[in-house]
């Protein structure tokens, strides 16, 4: 019976028919959608929030602008300790024997300390102090400058970042150099040095993307446009327009234990690979339905059909 | 000899499985009668008037609606364009499922839908990423951890505006492209399917 249903579908309709005309129904479809388009567009406008600047945080928010640059310095930053595909320094993450984030290498290589700091300090013209110390520290070698940077950043961590507090120390020229880099960024020199690195042409943001995330600044404006990933932010959109909402689902596993505490290993702790792991099989059971039993019998035991198709049943009296 | 042309063969097989008449025609079978059946051509239009403004975006770059009074406006149809074909795809979809559209060996039919889903997904997904605003900022700072851990980030680079640009606007629009002709040629090709058990009353037909 089922065979014969089967062949019966995959025939040419011999039954009756009714005149439809599906190019008058596409235009009609074009003009409606076009005018619907124009009319949201028109009462609602579009969201764009100006971007953020590193002139606008070392400018607002000072200390945290400059204890992220010593963390650049330190080793201590989210970039500097990230691993593949920018560094070496961690392992990345993992789903259980799959280290996919390490085996895929470094392919963007990101000194921080040399990247977000001493090369764009490097391209100003600079005070006497500044200069003396961007020497300094290039005349150290690599055990100093550690020694240096991390007793600074632990001695800001010490004081919860209120770098006026920090007490005197064995930090090199750690704090000139942060203070040259607050200052170039309080100028607007930083955001421009960022990017040119590397020449005259560039399409490639990923240092200063990397760099915000290391502070305070970008998270704090994503938590108060309520982006975080913890609310359902990957869905949401600046102001009060409407977001990716058919992220619903990739989103709704942030909200969940054990994905939305990173303390949980080992899913928590490596949340990201596991999601993706998760709407990648998803994504693949949407395409591969009509071969899932269960699934695919669902529309023949819940009868959704028999209201969309119900003159038809009516007519055939089914 | 003409017969074993790769053209004639080409010609003569389109031919046979999408002649004119199941291309475009001018009648239906009497159960195509639900709104339902507007969600498919209400997706198309709503890509179509993406595609349009779309191109008109490009013709004066990514920053262009910062500035400009007409760039934001064609901003704003693009944005709101893309909003509805996701509105208009996702009930097309579940109709679909809750008709179980795959029946009668339309198998690759729903295949193709469903991939043109998730390939509108990336492809909006790289739109957003292209804003040059705060929004793209935030979303490509969040979405590297999860492409970096699956090892995708080392060459799918989302802080890489260039190449997020690019793929938005060449690569992935001729992927969603190919694949949303393939599943209209096969609707068209296979026809509506029928109702669930219209195979009983059919032998009566």
């Amino acid at each position: 019976m089922k065979r014969n249903s089967e062949a019966f579908d995959a025939n040419p309709w011999q039954g009756r028919t009714r005149k439809y005309d599906i190019v008058k129904e596409g235009v009609i479809a074009l003009v409606v959608v076009s005018l619907v388009t124009l009319s949201l567009s028109a009462f609602f406008g579009s969201p764009d929030e100006k971007p953020l600047t590193f002139k606008n945080w070392a400018t607002t928010n000072a200390d945290n602008f400059y204890a992220t640059a010593v963390q650049e310095l330190a080793g201590s930053s989210g970039t500097a300790t990230y691993g593949a595909p920018y560094n070496e320094n961690g392992d990345g993450l993992n789903v259980g024997p799959l280290w996919l984030q390490k085996w895929a290498g470094v392919t963007h290589m990101i000194d921080a300390a040399n990247d977000f700091v001493i090369a764009p300090l490097s391209t100003q013209v600079l005070s006497t102090e500044i200069a003396s110390a961007l020497a300094t520290w290039n005349a150290a070698s690599d055990s100093v400058k550690e020694s240096w940077a991390a007793s600074y950043d632990d001695a800001i961590n010490k004081v919860e970042g209120d770098i006026g507090a920090v007490p005197a120390g064995p930090y090199g020229p750690v704090p000139a150099l942060a203070a040259g880099l607050t200052s170039m960024a309080k100028s607007g020199g930083l955001d421009a040095a960022l990017l040119s690195q590397g020449g005259f042409f560039q399409t490639d943001n990923t240092k200063q993307i990397l760099f915000f995330g290391d502070g305070a600044y970008l998270d704090d404006a994503g938590t108060a446009a309520n982006l975080q990933g913890g609310t359902w932010g990957m869905m949401n959109e600046t102001g009060r327009y409407p977001g990716q909402a058919w992220l619903w689902l990739y989103s709704f596993w942030y909200q969940i234990p054990p994905f939305n505490n990173e303390e949980s290993k080992p899913i928590g702790a490596n949340a990201d690979a596991y999601i993706l792991f998760i709407m990648g099989g998803m994504s693949l059971g949407l395409i591969l339905i009509p071969l899932i039993p269960g699934v695919r019998s669902l529309p023949m035991l819940i009868p959704i059909h028999r209201r969309i198709w119900r003159r038809y049943y009516e007519e055939e009296g089914l | 000899m003409m017969s074993e042309m790769w053209t004639s063969k080409l010609r003569k097989s389109w031919q046979k499985n999408l002649p004119i008449d199941k291309l475009l025609p001018d009648d239906q079978p009497a159960y195509v009668a639900s709104w339902i059946y507007v969600f498919g051509v209400l997706t198309l239009a709503a890509l179509g008037v993406i595609i349009a403004t779309g191109i008109v975006l490009s013709f004066e770059g990514p920053a262009w609606y910062h500035t400009s009074s007409a760039g934001h406006f064609m901003n704003s149809l693009h944005f709101w364009s893309v909003q509805l074909f996701f509105v208009f795809m996702v009930v097309h979809l579940w109709g679909k499922y809750w008709m179980a559209a795959w029946r009668g060996r339309r198998l690759m039919t729903w295949m193709t839908g469903a991939v043109a889903f998730v390939a509108s997904i990336a492809t909006a997904f790289t739109g957003y990423l292209v804003q040059t605003n705060f929004d793209s900022q935030w979303i490509t700072f969040e979405a590297k951890d999860g492409f970096n851990s699956v090892g995708v980030g080392a060459w799918f680079t989302v802080t890489n505006l260039g190449q997020m640009l690019l793929l938005h606007v060449a690569f992935l629009p001729l992927i969603l492209g190919v694949i949303t002709v393939m599943h209209v040629l096969l609707v068209r090709k296979k026809g509506v399917v029928p109702p669930i058990d219209a195979a009983i009353s059919g032998v009566k037909l």
